[in-house]
C-alpha cells in the first residue's frame, strides 16, 4: 500500500529570518519540494508615491532615500535625473562625476549586502556577511565624509549635489579603491571555488534570457542569463560614456551566476571610480536652481542602472512646486515576478537561496 | 562491589572511607598496620556504594555542565574572532559571565507551551535530548585513572546512547505542532540515522587496531595517535559526528535561514536552554570521544593528564568552531548523498585496509605502525579524491505542472 | 582537486582569526566622526535667527514649530521678531538637513552629537531653551565657512555665533554678484526661490 501524503502549506514570513524584510511567501510543500508559491507583500507599504505628490521636488529626495535603503545614493541619482529632465536643467560636470562616484560606491554597498545575505541564506554562519559588512562600513565612512549621513544620504540635489566633497574624501577614496580589490579577492578565495557553494548554487534556479526579458527583469539578474543589458552602456546617462568598463554577464542564469555577476560588477565599479577620480576637475557642483523648483508642465522619465536593475522615476508636473504624479519603477518589485517560476519544483533550501540571489529590498518592493 | 566502578580511585576512596571492613578488604586493602574500619557498620555497604557513586556522578555532571557553559562563551568569542568582530564581552571581565547572564535570562523567560502541542512529549523532549549527552560521560576517561566506569564495551555504549538524541529531536519537532519544527524533526530523523552508519563504521578501524572496546584500553593501546594511523576514519568520524550534532555544514535540522530554528522553534525559556546545553555539551563529549579515539586521550608529557585531556577536547572543539565559521550549509539530498555515497564507502575502505594491515603486519613494532600510517594517509587522499565525484552538483527540480490554482484561490 | 576550495576558505577565516577584529567597543572607544556628520541635535544661534521660519517650511516632515511675537527691542540681523517657541521634534526628524540648508541667515546648524536616547518621547522634542543652553558644536554640514577653516566639531571648542561665520556662496552674500549695490551692512537677500 502506498503511503498517502498530502501537501503542506507554510507561511514563510512575514517574520522569518531570511525574507529580507517583511516579505511573505505562501508555499505549498510536498515534503521538502515546493509545489506552489504565492508571494504576498505590502507589509512595508508607506505610500511613498502619494507622499511624493505632496512634497516639493527637493523634499522628495528624502523619500527616495528610503525606498531601497541599502542603495540610497542611486535612488537619489535616479530621481534627480528625472527632475533634471523634467525641468531642463543640466548639472555641472563636477557634480556629475561626484554623482557617479557616489552611485558606484553605492553599487558596491548594495552588491556587498546582497552577497553577504545570499551567503547567509546558504547557511554560512554570518561569516561572509560580517566580512561584507566590514567593507560596507568603509564605504559608509566615505558617505559620512561626503554628506554627513551613512544610509539615508540625501546627497544629491536637482542640478547637482548639495556640496562639494571635502578635502579628506579623496585620499580616503583612494585608499578604499586600492584596498577593495584585495577584499574581493578574499571573498572569492573564501567562496567562489567553495565546493559547497558550487554544489548548492550551480544549476539551481535557472532563469532563461527569454523568460527574463518577458518578465522585464533587469539588473544583475538579467545579466546573469548572458544578456548584456546595462543602461550605463546602452543608454549612457551622466558621464558613463566617458569611462571604460565591461558589462559582466553570466552563463546560464543560475544562482551561482547571479552571485558571480555581482562580484564581477564590484570590480567594474572600482574601475569606474578610479577613472572618475582621474577625470574629475574643479568646478561648480550645483547649477543655479531655485530652492523651490517649479518645472514647466509636462512629464519625464529618468532611469538609471541601479544596483538591482533599472530604477526609474516617472514625474508629471503641473507647473507647481510638487510633482503631480510621482511613479517609481522599482527593480526589486519587477524582478520578483519571476520568483514563482524559479522556485517551483525545487527544495525548501533552494527556495531560500534563489530568493536571496534575486536580491530584493522590501522598502523598494512595497514602496 | 560491582566491577565497572572498581578502577575508579575517587570512588574507592569514598567507599572505603565509609565502609571499609574485614569483609571487603580485597577492595579496600589495609594500608599499613593501622587498619581502620569504615564509618558504617557491617551490612551497610550498599549505602556507602550509593553515596560514593552519587558523589562521583555529581562531580562529573556538574563539572561537565560548567564546562559546557564555558564552552558556549568560548564558541561565541571565537566565532566573533573568525568573523572579525569582538564577540560577547560586556558581562564581567572579557564577558566571562556571559553564560551566567544567558542562564539568568533563559530562566526568567516565560515558558511557553503552544496550544496545539502534545504537552507530554513536548516537555519530555529536552530531557531526552540532554540525558544521552551526560550518559556518555560515564565511560569517558578524563585522565589517568579517572573515569566513572571502565565498561568493557565502552565505545558500543557511546554509540548506543548518542543515537537517542535523534528521538529527542523528532519528539520536539513532532510535538510542537509547528510546521517548521516538523520539517526540523523530519530532517533530523533522515539525517541522523544516515550518519549513524558511517560514524560507527569509522570507529571499527580504531577497534581493530586497539583490539578492545573499552575506551580506557583504547587510550592505553595507542602508541602513536590513531589520527595518523586512521586519517580516513578520523575524517569520516569528524564529518559524521558534526552531522550528528547538527553543526555546519550539516546543520539542516536547525537551519536558521530555512526553517527558523528547526525542531526547537517553539521552545522558550529554560527548555530552550536545555536544548542549547545539550547541543554545546554534545560538542564537548564528541570532542572528548575524538580525543580518546584518535589523539591518545589523556596521555601526554609533562602536564597533568586531566589538563592534557582538556587541551585535546578544546582542540577538537576549536576545529568544530572553525568549520562552523567557514562553511555554508548543504541541502538535504546532498547531505544524504554525502553520507551514503561518500562517507559510507570511505569508511568501508578504511575497515578493509586496516583489517588487511592488522593481519599482514605485526602491529607491536613501531616501524610497522609508521608504515601503516603512510599507507593509510595515501589511501585517505586517494579515497577522498575518488569518491568526491559522487557528490552531485546542483541537482534537478522536480517536474511540477501546476494545475491547482494559486493557493489563495484554493483556500 | 575536490575540496581545495573549502580548504582555501579555511585559510581565509584563519587569517581573519589572527587579525585584529575590526569592530570596537563603542562607549569606550569611538570611531572617528567626520566633521560633516549630521548629528541628532541642532545648533541654533538665537542672536542670528530672524524667526523667518524658512526652516519650518522646508522641513519635509513639518516638525519644526516656531511661534513668534513682534518685539521692538530686539534687532538681530534681520527682522524684529522675538521667539516664543522653537521646537524641533527629533523623535520624528530624519536628519536630512534640509532645514539647515534652508536657513538664510546661518542661524541653524546640524549638531554633531548622536547620543540622544531618552526614556520618554516627549523628551525628544528639543525646545528653544535647550537649544539656547546647549554647547554649540555645529556640524560643518552645508556650512562651508566652517569646513574651510578646518574646524572639527569633536575636538574643537564650542563655536559662538560671531565665529560661526556666514557662507560665502552667492545666495548668502550680502550682495549677489551682478546685483545693484545693496545698502545695509549685513542685510542678506533671501535665498532664491523665496
Ligand atoms: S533635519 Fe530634516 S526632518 Fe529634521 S527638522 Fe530638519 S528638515 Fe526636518
Ligand atoms: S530658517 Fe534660520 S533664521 Fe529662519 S527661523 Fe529657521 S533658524 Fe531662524
Amino acid at each position: 500500500m502506498p503511503i498517502r501524503t498530502e501537501p503542506v502549506t507554510v507561511n514563510l514570513g512575514p517574520q522569518h529570518p531570511s525574507t529580507h524584510g517583511v516579505f511573505r511567501l505562501r508555499v505549498t510543500f510536498d515534503g521538502e519540494v515546493v509545489l506552489d508559491v504565492e508571494p504576498v507583500f505590502g507589509y512595508l507599504h508607506r505610500g511613498s508615491e502619494k507622499l511624493g505628490e505632496e512634497r516639493t521636488y527637493t523634499q522628495v529626495i528624502t523619500l527616495t532615500d528610503r525606498l531601497d535603503y541599502v542603495s540610497a545614493m542611486t535612488n537619489n541619482q535616479a530621481y534627480v535625473i528625472a527632475c533634471e529632465k523634467l525641468a531642463g536643467i543640466v548639472a555641472p560636470e563636477r557634480a556629475m562625476y561626484l554623482r557617479v562616484i557616489a552611485a558606484e560606491l553605492q553599487r558596491l554597498v548594495s552588491h556587498l549586502v546582497a552577497t553577504g545575505f545570499f551567503l547567509n541564506d546558504l547557511g554560512a554562519f554570518a561569516t561572509p556577511l560580517m566580512y561584507c559588512f566590514r567593507e560596507r562600513e568603509s564605504v559608509m565612512d566615505l558617505f559620512e565624509m561626503l554628506c554627513g549621513a551613512r544610509i539615508t544620504v540625501s546627497y544629491m540635489r536637482v542640478g547637482g549635489v548639495f556640496q562639494d566633497a571635502p578635502e579628506e574624501f579623496w585620499p580616503a577614496l583612494n585608499t578604499f579603491t586600492t584596498d577593495m580589490p584585495h577584499y574581493l579577492d578574499e571573498y572569492e578565495q573564501l567562496l567562489t571555488s567553495n565546493e559547497i557553494l558550487l554544489t548548492r548554487t550551480k544549476g539551481v534556479g535557472i532563469l532563461t534570457t527569454e523568460k527574463a526579458l518577458n518578465c522585464s527583469v533587469t539588473g544583475p539578474v538579467l545579466r546573469s542569463t548572458g544578456f548584456p543589458w546595462d543602461l550605463r552602456k546602452v543608454d549612457p546617462y551622466e558621464i558613463y560614456d566617458r569611462v571604460q568598463f565591461d558589462v559582466p554577464v553570466g552563463e546560464q542564469g543560475d544562482n551561482y551566476d547571479r552571485y558571480k555577476v555581482r562580484i564581477m560588477e564590484m570590480r567594474q565599479s572600482i574601475r569606474i571610480i578610479d577613472q572618475c577620480v582621474q577625470q574629475i576637475h574643479p568646478g561648480p557642483v550645483k547649477a543655479d536652481v531655485p530652492a523651490l523648483l517649479r518645472p514647466p508642465p509636462g512629464d519625464a522619465y529618468g532611469r538609471i542602472e541601479g544596483p538591482k536593475g533599472e530604477l526609474g522615476f516617472y514625474l508629471v508636473s503641473d507647473g507647481g512646486i510638487a510633482p503631480y504624479r510621482f511613479k517609481i519603477r522599482s527593480p526589486s518589485f519587477i524582478n520578483l515576478t519571476v520568483l514563482r517560476d524559479l522556485l517551483i519544483g525545487w527544495k525548501l533550501a533552494d527556495m531560500i537561496v534563489t530568493f536571496g540571489s534575486i536580491d530584493i529590498n522590501m522598502g523598494e518592493v512595497d514602496r | 562491589m560491582p566491577s565497572p566502578l572498581e578502577g575508579n580511585a575517587l570512588f574507592r576512596g569514598i567507599y572505603c572511607w565509609l565502609a571499609a571492613n574485614k569483609g571487603n578488604a580485597l577492595q579496600c586493602p589495609p594500608d599499613g598496620p593501622a587498619f581502620k574500619d569504615g564509618w558504617l557498620p557491617l551490612g551497610w555497604e550498599w549505602l556507602a556504594y550509593t553515596i560514593a557513586a552519587l558523589a562521583i556522578v555529581m562531580l562529573v555532571v556538574n563539572a561537565f555542565m560548567v564546562l559546557a557553559t564555558i564552552y558556549t562563551y568560548v564558541e561565541r568569542r571565537l566565532l566573533g574572532r573568525f568573523q572579525s568582530r569582538l564577540g560577547p564581552n560586556r558581562a564581567g571581565p572579557f564577558g566571562l559571565l556571559q553564560p551566567i547572564a544567558d542562564a539568568i535570562k533563559l530562566l526568567a523567560k516565560e515558558d511557553l507551551v503552544p496550544a496545539g502541542a502534545d504537552r507530554w512529549v513536548f516537555n519530555l523532549a529536552p530531557v531526552v535530548m540532554v540525558v544521552p549527552v551526560i550518559l556518555v560521560l560515564a565511560v569517558l576517561p578524563f585522565g589517568r585513572h579517572s573515569f566513572v566506569a571502565d565498561v568493557n564495551i565502552g565505545i558500543l555504549y557511546v554509540v548506543a546512547v548518542t543515537s537517542i538524541s535523534t528521538l529527542a529531536m523528532f519528539m520536539a519537532g513532532f510535538s510542537s505542532g509547528n510546521r517548521y519544527a516538523m520539517f526540523g524533526g523530519m530532517r533530523a530523523v533522515a539525517q541522523l540515522i544516515s550518519y549513524e552508519i558511517p560514524v560507527v563504521l569509522s570507529i571499527v578501524g580504531v577497534l581493530l587496531l586497539a583490539g578492545s572496546l573499552s575506551l580506557v584500553s583504547i587510550v592505553e593501546a595507542q602508541r602513536i595517535p590513531y589520527i595518523l594511523l586512521q586519517p580516513l576514519g578520523f575524517f569520516v568520524f569528524m564529518a559524521g559526528s558534526s552531522a550528528e550534532m547538527n553543526r555546519s555544514p550539516f546543520d539542516l535540522v536547525e537551519a536558521e535561514s530555512e526553517i527558523v530554528s528547526g525542531y526547537h522553534t517553539e521552545y522558550s525559556g529554560m527548555k530552550f536552554g536545555v536544548f542549547q546545553l545539550a547541543e554545546f555539551g554534545a560538542v564537548l563529549t564528541t570532542s572528548g570521544i575524538m580525543a580518546t579515539l584518535f589523539l591518545k586521550g589523556w596521555e601526554g608529557p609533562v602536564l597533568p593528564s586531566h589538563l592534557w585531556f582538556l587541551i585535546k577536547v578544546f582542540l577538537f572543539a576549536f576545529l568544530f568552531i572553525w568549520v562552523r565559521a567557514t562553511l555554508p550549509r548543504l541541502r538535504l539530498d546532498q547531505v544524504m548523498a554525502f553520507a551514503w555515497k561518500f562517507l559510507l564507502p570511505l569508511s568501508l575502505i578504511n575497515i578493509f585496509i586496516t583489517a588487511i594491515e592488522v593481519l599482514a603486519l605485526d602491529t607491536t613494532k613501531l616501524a610497522n605502525l609508521w608504515l601503516m600510517a603512510g599507507i593509510n594517509m595515501a589511501v585517505a587522499v586517494l579515497g577522498i579524491a575518488a569518491f568526491s565525484r559522487f557528490v552531485r552538483l546542483g541537482g534537478k527540480p522536480r517536474d511540477i505542472t501546476i494545475e491547482i490554482p494559486m493557493a489563495s484561490e484554493a483556500r | 582537486m575536490y575540496g581545495l576550495g573549502i580548504l582555501n576558505g579555511f585559510l581565509v577565516t584563519m587569517k581573519n582569526f589572527i587579525k585584529k577584529p575590526v569592530t570596537i567597543q563603542y562607549p569606550e572607544e569611538r570611531n572617528p566622526q567626520h566633521p560633516r556628520f549630521r548629528g541628532e541635535e541642532f545648533v541654533w544661534y538665537e542672536d542670528r535667527c530672524t524667526a523667518c521660519a524658512s526652516c519650518a517650511k522646508y522641513c519635509p516632515l513639518g516638525i519644526i514649530k516656531i511661534v513668534t511675537h513682534p518685539s521692538g527691542g530686539k534687532l538681530p540681523e534681520g527682522d524684529a521678531y522675538a521667539i516664543d517657541v522653537f521646537d524641533i521634534d527629533i523623535g520624528r526628524c530624519m536628519f536630512c538637513g534640509l532645514c539647515v540648508e534652508a536657513c538664510p541667515y546661518d542661524a541653524l546648524f546640524m549638531g554633531s552629537g548622536f547620543e540622544e536616547s531618552k526614556y520618554k518621547r516627549a523628551d525628544l522634542v528639543i525646545h528653544a531653551d535647550r537649544l539656547r543652553a546647549a554647547e554649540k558644536h555645529p556640524s560643518t554640514w552645508f556650512r562651508p565657512q566652517l569646513e574651510g577653516r578646518g574646524y572639527d566639531p569633536q575636538s574643537d571648542a564650542p563655536v559662538p555665533w560671531k565665529e560661526a561665520g556666514r557662507e560665502s556662496w552667492p545666495h548668502h552674500l550680502p550682495q549677489r554678484p551682478g546685483e545693484p549695490g545693496a545698502d545695509g551692512a549685513d542685510a542678506p537677500s533671501s535665498p532664491a526661490g523665496h
